[in-house]
């Protein structure tokens, strides 16, 4: 048996009063594409925000049970040292108001990277990795938002890939994006497996079929069921996520 | 006689939009007077000389140095201590009664009339602390006085910056203060100094505050060091068409010239800074 | 990574933006301490009651009587009437720039306005000497023109940009349905403004009139330049009158260091201090029922 890079136990999370993950088991291997199905409000961008501890901006959130990151409660690591292990890649292609480069490069830059040729090859690399290099090489130095939505997100991958993560979070990294930008995104999510673990929360039960080795599905706060991709999606155990998959609701 | 409810319409908003007209004709008024009258006093000696022969000839030079000075120091001043503050009430501070009982104090400081700031600071600065009647003296109490606009205007152009931009930085495992430096503070910063711009026009032409805490009733040299008293333009203007018997009313109309001259200048600055930045908007 | 010596600055830097924040309350209540020492070194020697009963205020005079009554009423006759002047006005005007006029007269006026707003007193306190004074002298035919409205005047020009921009936001932030529910019943814009948005923006509203009345009360300058300066109880508002702020500022500069003079005239600044604490508090509960 591996041990799992991350270890949830017994996870519930409130905003308030309200209830929005009521203990949740599960766990994350290394170099894994876990997917996080399930309908809107069923507490999975809750969840993928309690991995890198996002969801305490908030102020009046609060969670019980534990995150271990090999074997380390999250607790005990810095806000800036966890994130920076564990990146994520929001909903909708949000860019700093800078250049393309300067999107990039940030993320070294707050972890105190000054070198110029340092920073030019995390920079390439980044942007290599998250298939943007070709399109964008020639204007590097042109602002960032007048990229189309397909390339800002990408670019948001890019980003994340330059503080060199061992995790990245998706949350519905494709929602609002076309075919074509959306399978670049999934080819881009194949080839980073070999040297990263993601976990992509998607409501599209397709994507989650096409990328995803392992699958959990989660109803109103709760995680019904997780199994590998092909197991969950052809025979589940449980009715609901049954339910879901064939487009019964959500 | 009884109107149909379109007359009666039309009759009201005739009367709204003279309204109107009364105030505005008098805001022309008065800034028409003053250049007409203002004007011909001007000079190059004017503007340049020292005032003589008991303030009745010369020119107002010190008062005008003494008014920059008096910027120059509200600013150091107030400005660090106002962003500061403004950060920590949008980045910071979560929703208490020390939160509460900070912004009551805002909301109190920007009440409190000028002339109490200005026994305040005569019995702070001038006596407690030992300045004397001195340019910090005067600089301290004004910028407590403009502490709460620039506050304000920090604070709304600290709230403009989307949250995302916060989110992003964080989630990229950037420090708070990082993500305030990097991506909150340069995009607030056009609101920032078009509120300080103006904070410190309004701080230039005050009086009261300065009465008793800097202000040099007739003081030909200039200041060596910002223990010293200055003279200053508002308070010039009080006391030549107060306090000198026969005195010229050319001069005193050339000194109201400059002073609304120069609040003005610095008004016309954050307004131009203003529409720069907004044409230059990022996001 | 980042280094231990950044670790170090930030903590500096929070420190200082925590610290900001407790200054500002930190300066409050330094102003109040301040002006509170100085009044019980004056509460020490002078009856408290007599402040506030004796109706002569003679602070050079043997034995010197203290009494705020006269300026106390010289600050609210000419609130009185500043606030009678400009309301209407400053109503009248902000219904015109938030639902009548085109948004280019709108720009305009609103200009005029911050215009208006940068104006320092003193220069006003000026044209007041120099023009207003002699003009209402000449108009009601009175010994002086630099009396109580002569002063009511200009305060009530100085404290229209106040009232005109807290009305016109609270005016604007009227919800739009509250409109269409009016047209709708085929109300005309005027019956709208008046029957509908008027009665949803007056906690807005109040609050503007009191801002603009803590903004009268507590303006200096103009008044000691104009009202006549003599602390005496006024019979009407065409009579030279003084007020709270008045007093401080003129009366300050001769006053011996220690003497009760001195100390009686920290107790006028607690007594504006508190006044217009009370009159911005409450301003502030309307503005927040207002956004609500």
């Amino acid at each position: 048996m591996v041990e799992p890079l991350i270890k949830i136990i017994n996870l519930s999370a409130y905003f308030g009063n309200l209830c929005v993950l009521k203990n949740l088991n599960i766990e994350i291997y290394k170099n894994e594409i876990l997917g996080i199905i399930g309908p809107a409000n069923s507490g999975k961008t809750t969840f993928l925000r309690a991995l890198n501890r996002l969801n305490y901006l908030q102020a009046n959130y609060h969670q019980k049970g534990k995150i271990l990151l090999e074997g380390k409660d999250i607790r005990e690591i810095k806000d800036s040292i966890l994130r920076k292990k564990i990146g994520i890649v929001f909903a909708l292609p949000q860019v700093l108001p800078m250049s393309i480069y300067e999107n990039v490069a940030y993320g070294p830059k707050v972890h105190g990277l000054r070198k110029r040729e340092h920073l030019d090859s995390i920079v390439e690399e980044a942007l290599k990795k998250a298939y943007l290099w070709e399109e964008v090489k020639d204007r590097l130095h042109t602002p960032a938002n007048k990229l189309s939505g397909g390339q800002q997100q990408r670019l948001c991958i890019a980003r994340v890939l330059a503080v060199e993560p061992e995790v990245i979070l998706y949350d519905e990294p494709c929602s609002g994006l076309d075919p074509i930008s959306t399978a670049k995104i999934e080819e881009a999510m194949r080839v980073l497996q070999e040297n990263y673990t993601q976990i992509l929360v998607t409501n599209n039960t397709k994507q989650a079929a096409r990328v995803t080795q392992r699958c959990a599905f989660f109803l109103m706060g709760e995680l019904i069921e997780s199994n590998a991709t092909s197991i969950l999606f052809t025979s589940p155990e449980d009715k609901r996520t049954d339910d879901y998959i064939r487009g019964r609701f959500g | 006689m009884k109107f149909d409810a379109k007359t009666r319409e039309k009759l009201a908003f005739f009367i709204l939009g003279m309204i109107a007209l009364i105030i505005i004709l008098p805001i022309i008024g008065v800034i028409a007077y003053i250049i007409k009258n203002g004007a011909p006093g001007l000079s190059w000696e004017f503007l340049t000389q020292p005032p003589r022969n008991g303030m009745k000839e010369g020119g107002i030079f010190p008062a005008i140095l003494g008014t920059i000075y008096l910027i120059l120091g509200t600013m150091v001043f107030s400005l660090p201590l106002g962003i500061l503050a403004a950060i920590y009430l949008v980045e910071y501070a979560r929703e208490n009664w020390l939160t509460r009982t900070i912004k009551l104090a805002i909301i109190n400081l920007s009440g409190v009339p000028s002339i109490v700031y200005g026994l305040f600071g005569f019995a702070m600065f001038v006596i407690f602390l030992k300045f004397g009647t001195s340019i910090l003296a005067g600089s301290l109490t004004l910028a407590i006085m403009s502490l709460p606009v620039i506050i304000t205007a920090t604070k709304e152009a600290l709230e403009a910056v989307p949250k995302s931009f916060r989110e992003i930085s964080l989630s990229l495992g950037a420090t708070k203060w990082q993500t305030i430096r990097y991506c909150v503070l340069p995009y607030s910063l056009p609101g920032i100094l078009t509120g300080t711009v103006l904070a410190l026009s309004r701080a230039a032409g005050e009086t009261a505050p300065i009465l008793f805490t800097v202000a040099a009733f007739y003081l030909p040299r200039l200041p060596r060091s910002m223990f010293d008293q200055v003279m200053a333009l508002p308070y010039h203007l009080y006391v030549i068409s107060t306090q000198i018997p026969n005195m010229p009313l050319s001069l005193s109309f050339a000194t109201a010239l400059v002073l609304i001259v120069l609040v003005f200048l610095m008004n016309l600055v954050s307004i131009i800074l203003r529409a720069y930045f907004r044409k230059k908007k990022l996001w | 990574m980042f280094s231990k010596l950044q670790k170090i600055k930030e903590s500096i830097l929070e420190f200082f933006i925590r610290g900001s924040g407790i200054l500002i309350i930190l300066f409050v209540v330094l102003i109040f301490l301040f002006l509170l020492k100085d009044s019980l070194f004056f509460f020490k020697s002078y009856p408290l009651k007599d402040f506030f009963t004796q109706k002569k205020w003679l602070p050079i005079s043997e034995p010197p009587s203290f009494g705020i009554i006269p300026l106390l009423l010289g600050s609210i006759y000419v609130t009185f009437f500043a606030i009678i002047i400009c309301v209407p006005l400053g109503m009248g005007c902000a219904m015109f720039i938030a639902e009548v006029a085109p948004s280019f007269l709108r720009n305009i006026l609103k200009s005029f306005v911050e215009i208006l707003a940068a104006i320092p007193s003193v220069v006003l306190g000026f044209i007041g000497i120099v023009w207003l004074g002699p003009l209402v002298k000449k108009i009601f035919s009175i010994p002086t023109g630099m009396c109580g409205f002569t002063g009511s005047l200009l305060l009530a020009f100085m404290a229209l940009p106040t009232i005109i921009s807290i009305s016109e936001d609270a005016l604007r932030s009227v919800p739009y349905t509250y409109k269409e529910a009016a047209f709708g019943l085929g109300a005309t814009k005027w019956q709208t403004l008046w029957r509908v948005i008027l009665p949803a923006a007056s906690s807005g509203i109040i609050a503007a009139i009191m801002l603009g009345i803590g903004r009268v009360i507590g303006e200096t300058m103009v008044v000691m330049m104009v009202t006549g300066n003599s602390p005496i109880i006024p019979s009407s508002i065409l009579e030279p009158l003084r007020t709270l702020t008045a007093t401080i500022a003129s009366e300050m500069g001769e006053t011996v260091r220690g003497g009760l003079h001195y100390f009686a005239l920290f107790s006028v600044g607690l007594i504006l201090f508190i006044i217009t604490f009370i009159i911005n508090f409450l301003a502030d509960l309307f503005l927040h029922r207002s956004k609500k």
